[in-house]
């Protein structure tokens, strides 16, 4: 199926990613060809068939309600690209 | 002392024929002379290598010596390294210094073993020729104008250059297997939850697993006693018996029946490439396996099933890659939504914002079931028929691509063909089963140079033991894992 100009843009807003607008259209072909080649799922037959989200069909474990990790706060907002007194900054959100 | 296997190298170490300093150094002055050239490397961990080679020979003269101690080997640039840029080949991550070890990478360094530096990969590992990377183009050693394969291109063309002995590498789709046979190595990818993925960069959370690049089956034996472990960070890792990978190599593999898919052995694939995997198949014949042809119905079905469940994981996992806590961004943000935006926009390349893209529009409102929900159910057909398949074969043997490394540029402009590079493994990944590709022959190229071909096994869920067997007889009869392209000989 062809995407639309404007589909792609709204995918890339739904993304959060910044897209040329000279870019699109290059996006609009790739992006259609792709979907094109995922289209032939809509011949398999998988009527009664269960979703398989794990290859061994593996359950979530379980473990006890206790600490196990230290806080270590400062040692991964060495790398965070902007922190104020612990805390991470970002644009203001708030009015 | 580069042409040493890991297994020699041990014995050496063992038998006091050099210390690991030395062959620590010799291995660091071979990369800086030659990866000029192969740009395999990301990172070289020089200083640090030398340090860890330092107290492996203190151990060892200490008496406190295991079958890793002072080895060295390099890792793929997706596994987080404490103190080390681990940039997963992104411009996203290229400031990315890791704050812990990934399991694999504490699992190794637990046993003693040298750590070089980091290998270059396709950007998120988003690709099969290593042309995506952040960090330029991986060269195959085989042919400089030819990619080395991917994702997993760096650690394929380090080994295949003799850069180093072994390397990890991880596999979504064909990311260990199509570089091992472009390159001419040994690779294995596991049973999907028997190595831990725990500070393994996510790409495709169902489907990702790390394994191994060397030069031969007994070094993959020895790579994967050290990666397989289980891991409770991990709550997809698979808690079963973890058997000494080295203990089987030289069983038998008299009477066992070797399953030929057919609709992997299709017309369009090279006539001599199909040859060299026919006669490699029957070098396994002579020394007593039978071979039985079979089907694997659903096969046309594993790429499209594929590029719905991979780009939809990738959209939510890469989501983190916001540039709030780590990574890229942007300047002089407006507001959140323009800081979002553009880190991303700025810090992701090409192929992962297709793959955000398609993932994100399989996901939303109205397309889910039409898309993520009909290729899981697609994934359980294609499952059932290697279970099928399995109840009357022991192993599955099949090309490991469908033709030859191709020339850098030739694929870049049209993804879905490049997407078709990964026919003979994406099944695997989405069935969650083990696979390794051994080089098993090589065709002419235009131009002159020989190119590996790789040949695939695939067996059964756990069965790892019995691939790195039948490789490893496979090699003690032929000598094609001893080639080595031209220049390096």
């Amino acid at each position: 199926m062809a995407l639309e100009q404007d589909q792609v843009r709204n995918i890339a807003e739904l993304a959060r990613l910044q897209i040329d607008e000279n870019q699109i259209g290059e996006y609009q072909k790739n992006l259609t060809n792709i979907l094109d080649l995922v289209d032939q799922l809509s011949t398999a037959d998988t009527t009664g068939v269960e979703p398989m989200a794990h290859p061994l069909d593996a359950v979530q474990r379980l473990r006890a309600d206790a600490v196990t990790e230290s806080n270590q706060r400062e040692h991964f907002q060495t790398i965070a690209p902007a922190t104020d007194n612990g805390h991470y900054l970002v644009p203001r959100v708030i009015e | 002392m580069h042409n040493k296997t890991i297994a020699q190298i041990a014995r050496d170490l063992a038998a006091g024929e050099y210390s690991s300093v030395e062959i620590t150094q010799s291995l660091l002055t071979r990369i800086e002379q030659l990866d000029k050239t192969y740009n395999s490397f990301i990172t070289v961990t020089a200083e640090q290598a030398l340090a860890q080679a330092k107290a492996a020979d203190e151990q060892r003269a200490a008496g406190n010596a295991n079958a890793w101690t002072g080895v060295p080997m390099a890792h793929k640039d997706i596994f987080c390294t404490n103190g080390v840029l681990t940039s997963c080949a992104s411009k996203m991550l290229s400031n990315f210094v890791a704050p812990y070890d990934a399991t694999v990478v504490s699992n190794f360094n637990q046993a003693g073993a040298v750590s070089l530096g980091k290998l270059n990969m396709d950007e998120f590992a988003m690709g099969s020729s290593n042309e995506s990377s952040y960090y330029g183009g991986v060269k195959n050693p085989w042919d400089i104008e030819r990619v080395p394969g991917g994702s997993s291109g760096g650690s394929a063309a380090a080994v295949a250059a003799r850069l180093v002995p072994g390397a990890t590498a991880t596999d979504t789709g064909g990311s260990i297997r199509q570089p091992a046979a472009f390159c001419g190595i040994t690779g294995l990818k596991p049973t999907y939850g028997r190595v831990s993925r725990w500070g393994m960069i996510a790409f495709a959370s169902s489907l990702d697993q790390g394994g191994t690049m060397t030069r031969t089956a007994e070094d993959s034996a020895m790579m994967l006693n050290v990666m397989a472990s289980f891991d409770p960070k991990d709550s997809t890792c698979v808690d079963q018996d973890i058997p000494d990978y080295t203990a089987t190599l030289n069983n038998s593999i008299e009477g066992l029946t070797i399953g030929l898919p057919k609709e992997y052995f299709r017309d369009d694939l090279s006539a001599e490439m199909q040859q060299q995997v026919r006669d490699a198949i029957a070098e396994f014949e002579k020394m007593g396996a039978k071979v039985k042809e079979i089907s694997l119905p659903n096969t046309h079905l594993a790429i499209p099933a594929y590029y719905v469940v991979a780009p939809a994981e990738c959209s939510a996992n890469l989501s983190r890659m916001d540039g709030v806590r780590f990574g890229h961004r942007c300047e002089n943000p407006q507001d959140i939504n323009d800081l979002y935006k553009r880190s991303r926009g700025e810090g992701f390349g090409e192929e992962v914002k297709r793959r955000i893209m398609v993932g994100a529009y399989a996901l939303s409102a109205g397309f889910y079931d039409a898309y993520y929900k009909q290729a899981q159910q697609v994934r359980r057909l294609i499952k059932n028929d290697f279970v099928e398949a399995f109840k009357e074969v022991d192993v599955i043997m099949s090309p490991t691509t469908p033709s030859p490394a191709f020339k850098a540029g030739e694929k870049t402009s049209d993804p879905v063909a490049m997407y078709l590079e990964d026919i003979f493994t994406i099944a695997l990944n989405l069935a969650g089963l083990p696979g390794m590709s051994i080089p098993c022959g090589q065709v002419a190229a235009e131009g002159g140079n020989p190119l590996p071909v790789g040949l695939q096994l695939i067996g059964n869920y756990f069965d790892e033991a019995r691939l790195l067997n039948l490789g490893h007889q496979f090699q003690q009869a032929t000598d094609w894992h001893q080639q080595a392209p031209a220049d390096l000989a």
